[in-house]
């Protein structure tokens, strides 16, 4: 049996089901995002988590020059550690059919008795290779799938400038390269990047590491702290040229995947707090015209005997159905994203299995927070439902007091027809209402901005990249530092136009604790391919003695121009040498230390410090050049320019639009939201003035000009807010990401804000539409014969 | 029914309310405004009052005290002993929770209920209502009883508004100007289903009316003029609401 109360309660929601679906849309909008953010999050953290302890994913990395045996040995004694694993992992150009270009690869041990250690390998398809044959290796699933390469297909490895077959005999997947980018990329090209398992014995003897290994991975005991054993390891490898250790929040793959971990949870946060927020404040404004209209009502049910409690509950009852309908809606939506989202996750992000998860605490919050705002937005109308006093709602309510409003004041009055006053007035009357209204429309065009923008940011970031900074055409990288008869050798290559030496050296920076191993470059001054270039995109000129740091780096190591570092090369000699930080520079890309190349030739005293070349290449002659690198004993990696670019193409097709058409959805929900609601709530204001107009003779448009002149005031007010509060939560989003692998430049091109502006002035045309549909049925005798 | 009906005030009869040196003042600003300037008055149990008064002579305001709908300024207003001036905001809502039928002059009833709903609306907070139906019946209006307020005219509504006072068999019924928008025959089918839950229900009953024609219905008539009594007056008999002459 259902209590009159509540059969009113049910009758009200329908009749103002249009405002009440709007502000369930924008509930809706917000949990659908808050709960695929956390089903992904959830999902993504879980899946990882098992996947790492069931293959062992390791705690420490490190690698060295070549470290002989025995050592590994005292491995076990550091502190901490549970597990080693010792390998030899190789960088190697790959020859693969079908693609004229040199392709990255990695190639690593596998014992050749029993399984990894650490980093266990998940098996997709076929089997272990057999340790008696040497060209037999496992491949990592997605560069085959890039290359449709099938079990039984072989690709060649460039080593020592011989091809050296390998032939594929399984897939599989690895905890290493979850995310498998190769290093100084931005996203991962499935098809430039390949890993290959092989046996140790036929890999340790092609790379002359018989009775040794280069790369060490740790397990650490149950609570064990990284940094003490790093300490140790880099100790105990120094003599056999160990590059510096690092912890597993370091390693490439585990860094971009907590990244994204991280940023889900931001959204997840985020977003629904500004979406919820919004509906707070439309039932807000929507209950509180209802406590208006139902001021008798509310007087006579006081009059009866219904207590203060029981009619607040009764509206926020209201709010409550409201948002509980708009967050089930989410609930379902999001759930429904979330599968999108995960589908999306698992094109970068490569697990054997994917484990769903959802979690019913993460539901009942998403509830909870449905109630908040509910509670949140009918607050207000409870307190004036509270504090009207039974007596004085039996008489009808004062006419509003109004005033003359200011523009009149400032003598425009003359050029104001009488409706366009009452848009002026009515506005001037309810000053916070209608500043409300701007901050909830402009919220809507801020996620336009915000949404687009950041993909501005980002293209910016790639342009930048690849047509201020890196200009070449390739960019090689060595095995190990060379002197200067390959340079000789790539400018003989036939095709190749123009060659810039890249000079530079691994080191180790220290400013007391704080210390980061980077790569230590030479610029020269007249650099045309390969360059270092400021936030002003102008190249950076050498012309100060000492260091110069990227602005982060000098952040990490907490250090200004001025101050001084400790340089220690983890090569040749391992010289060591205080030098003065002269400047820092605002790059974008990875983090270095740039240093004159007579400095830097001087602190490495003789050793070689060409790490790599820039080419630029004839176009016409690619073909010959990739296949002369392809031969090149010391070519151990070979980017291209072009590769990188499509592959970013690709990525901004396959996903940003997805993404903005998304936002531009969410967008459109909340501007239409607060639009509407705004606009039927002065038609519910006004029915009785336009009515009484309507009567004296004016024309529909005439009226209509009261109604949605304030409309379109409001809208015109918002735009330029909600343009500004996108780009000022642009910045801050910018500088959330800024990280040692990229930093986003703060760009939002025209275009954004005109698709922003106009997402707005759509949804407010549609609400203005709709409206419309009512104002017309607008029943003159009707509203005039009831008592307001 | 009672033999207090035939009598004075403050006779023997037992008093239901009884008001003592009531004034009201609002305060509008600056200016004061003295809506009641110390009224006494009495109500004795099942007696039925008219009061009469120019506009703006303190007649709703008296009843919404009476009522626990507002406070006096000062004085003193005792329901059976019980001191209303001194109860909080909960003891005033469970007065008129379950002591107190109101009836105002524009029906206010609740648009998005039908008759019975809006009727149900009271039974379901009382103790031992009537049933709806019944109470619909009393008012002549059990075939109307699904009807939304929009679709009765204003007499109906007006009646739909006593069964709803009358349906939780309030000890007092307050009726502010019941027949104020009504023509004389839908007027005197009001004033008969007052009279008759007055009789019947043994309900203390005060009408406020600018008809001076109605006052021959009650035992007592009370006229107020700028905030004060200024007349009293017993009626020997009282004429059945079916006689008045508008
Ligand atoms: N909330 C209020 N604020 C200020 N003055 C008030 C308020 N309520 C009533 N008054 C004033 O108190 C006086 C008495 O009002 P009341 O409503 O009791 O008159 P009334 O006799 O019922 O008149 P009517 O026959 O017109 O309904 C009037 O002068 C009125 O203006
Ligand atoms: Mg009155």
């Amino acid at each position: 049996m259902i209590r009159a109360l509540d059969r009113k309660l049910l009758r009200d929601l329908w009749r103002v089901r249009s405002m009440g679906l709007a502000i369930a849309m924008v509930v809706a909008s917000g949990i659908a995002l808050l709960v695929a953010s956390l089903i992904c999050f959830d999902s993504l953290e879980t899946t990882r988590d098992r996947y790492y302890a069931r293959n062992e994913f390791g705690d420490v990395f490190a690698n060295a020059k070549r470290v002989p045996r025995w050592v590994a040995g005292s491995l076990d004694e550091l502190p901490g550690v549970d597990r080693v694993d010792t390998r030899v992992v190789a960088g190697v150009t790959l020859d693969v059919e079908g693609t004229s270009e040199p392709v990255n690869g990695r190639l690593i041990s596998l014992p050749d008795s029993g399984r990894p250690v650490l980093n266990g390998i998940t098996l997709r398809s076929g089997r272990w290779p057999d340790p008696g044959r040497a060209e037999e290796a496992i491949v990592n699933e997605r560069f085959a799938q890039g290359h449709g390469l099938a079990l039984g297909d072989q690709v060649f490895a460039v080593i020592n400038g011989r091809r050296q077959r390998l032939e594929i005999v399984g897939t599989a997947l690895s905890p290493e390269y979850v995310y498998a980018i190769a290093g100084g990329d931005l996203l991962p090209d499935p098809t430039r990047f390949g890993v290959f398992w092989m046996a140790r014995r036929h890999l340790a003897t092609a790379f002359d590491m018989e009775g040794g290994f280069n790369d060490i991975s740790l397990s650490l005991a149950e609570g064990a702290a990284p940094e003490p054993a790093i300490v140790e390891l880099d100790r105990l490898l120094e003599p056999y040229g160990g590059l510096g250790a690092i912890p597993r929040a370091q390693q490439i793959s585990h860094w971009y995947l907590q990244n994204e971990l991280t940023g889900l949870r931001g959204m997840a946060l985020l977003m629904p707090m500004i979406f919820l927020g919004i509906a707070a404040f439309l039932l807000n404004v929507v209950l509180r015209r209802m406590v208006a209209v139902q001021r008798e009502q509310i007087a006579v049910l006081k009059a009866m005997g219904y207590s203060n409690l029981r009619l607040g509950l009764h509206f926020t009852q209201w709010a409550m159905v409201v948002s509980v309908l708009g967050g089930v809606l989410g609930i379902a939506l999001g759930a429904l994203m979330s599968a999108g989202m995960l589908g999306l996750y698992m094109e970068y992000f490569r697990f054997p299995d994917l484990i769903i998860r959802w979690s019913w605490g993460h539901i009942l919050g998403a509830l909870l927070a449905c109630g908040a705002a509910s509670v949140l937005g009918a607050a207000a109308a409870v307190k004036s439902v509270v504090k009207l006093p039974p007596a004085e709602a039996m008489r009808p309510a004062a006419p509003d007091s109004f005033q003359v409003s200011l523009l009149e004041r400032l003598g425009l009055r003359r050029w104001l027809t009488q409706p366009l006053r009452m848009v002026l007035r009515n506005l001037s009357r309810r000053p916070a209402r209608a500043a409300m209204s701007v901050i909830g429309i402009a919220f809507s065009a801020s996620i336009m901005v915000l949404a687009s923008a950041a993909m501005d940011s980002f293209e910016e970031l790639m342009q930048l990249q690849f047509n201020v900074v890196q200009r070449q055409d390739v960019t090689v990288t060595f095995f190990e530092p060379e002197g200067r008869a390959a340079f000789y050798e790539l400018a003989s290559v036939p095709g190749v136009i123009e060659v810039e030496p890249l000079n530079g050296a691994s080191v180790r920076l220290r400013n007391g604790h704080r210390n980061r191993q980077v790569g230590i470059q030479a610029l020269q001054p007249d650099a045309r391919l390969q360059r270092v270039v400021g936030a002003d995109y102008q190249p950076v000129r050498f012309d100060r003695a000492g260091l110069i740091l990227s602005r982060k780096l000098a952040e990490v190591l907490a250090v200004e121009p001025g101050d001084t570092l400790r340089v220690e090369a983890l090569q040749g000699t391992r010289p060591e040498r205080d030098m003065v930080v002269s400047a820092t520079v605002d790059d974008l890309m990875g983090v270095s230390a740039y240093l004159e190349p007579e400095a830097l030739q001087r602190f490495l005293s003789d050793t070689a410090t060409l790490s790599g070349a820039a080419l630029g290449i004839d176009p016409a002659a690619r073909d010959s050049v990739y296949a002369a690198l392809k031969g090149m004993p010391v070519v151990a990696g070979v980017a291209l320019q072009h590769a990188m670019l499509e592959n970013f193409e690709t990525f901004v097709a396959e996903n940003v639009n997805n993404q903005l058409a998304i936002n531009l959805l969410f967008a459109m929900v909340i501007a239409f939201g607060v639009i509407y609601n705004t606009a039927r709530i002065s038609l519910s204001e006004r029915s009785r003035e336009l009515a009484s107009m309507r009567v004296m003779g004016f024309t529909r448009a005439e009226i209509g000009v009261v109604l949605f002149g304030e409309l379109a005031i409001l809208t015109a007010a918002a735009i330029p807010v909600g343009l500004a509060l996108g780009y000022s939560m642009l910045a801050g989003m910018v500088a959330a990401y800024e990280t040692e692998l990229f930093r986003m430049p703060l760009v939002a091109e025209p275009a954004t804000f005109a698709w922003s502006s106009a997402a707005v002035v759509v949804a407010m045309g549609l609400s203005a539409a709709v409206v419309r549909r009512k104002l017309n049925r607008l029943d003159l005798v009707e509203v005039l014969k009831t008592r307001e | 029914m009672n033999e207090s009906s035939n009598g004075v005030a403050g006779a023997d009869g037992a008093l239901a309310v009884s008001m003592r040196d009531v004034t009201k003042v609002y305060q509008m600003g600056e200016v004061e405004v003295h809506a009641l300037r110390g009224v006494s008055v009495d109500l004795e149990v099942g007696g039925f009052m008219v009061l009469l008064g120019p506009s703006g002579s303190g007649k709703s305001t008296l009843l919404n005290i009476l009522g626990g709908l507002d406070v006096p300024t000062s004085g003193q207003v005792l329901y059976r002993g019980q001191d209303l001036t001194r109860a909080d905001e909960g003891e005033l809502t469970q007065y008129r929770r379950r002591r107190v039928g109101f009836v105002f002059q524009f029906y206010n009833l609740i648009p998005s209920l039908t008759a019975r709903e809006n009727v149900e609306l009271v039974t379901e907070i009382s103790e031992d209502p009537l049933p709806a139906p019944e109470a619909l019946d009393i008012v002549g209006l059990a075939d109307r009883s699904s009807h939304f307020p929009s679709q009765m005219s204003g007499g109906e509504q007006q009646r739909v508004a006593i069964a709803r006072a009358i349906a939780k068999r309030p000890d007092i019924l307050l009726c502010d100007e019941p027949t104020g928008a009504l023509d004389i025959t839908t007027g005197i089918q009001v004033l008969e289903a007052l009279e008759r839950v007055n009789r019947e229900y043994g309900a203390t009953t005060a009408i406020i009316t600018h008809n001076a024609a109605i006052a021959t219905i009650a035992d007592r008539v009370i006229s107020l003029a700028d905030g004060r009594i200024s007349r009293q007056h017993v009626n020997e008999t009282r004429a059945a609401a079916s006689t008045i002459q508008w």
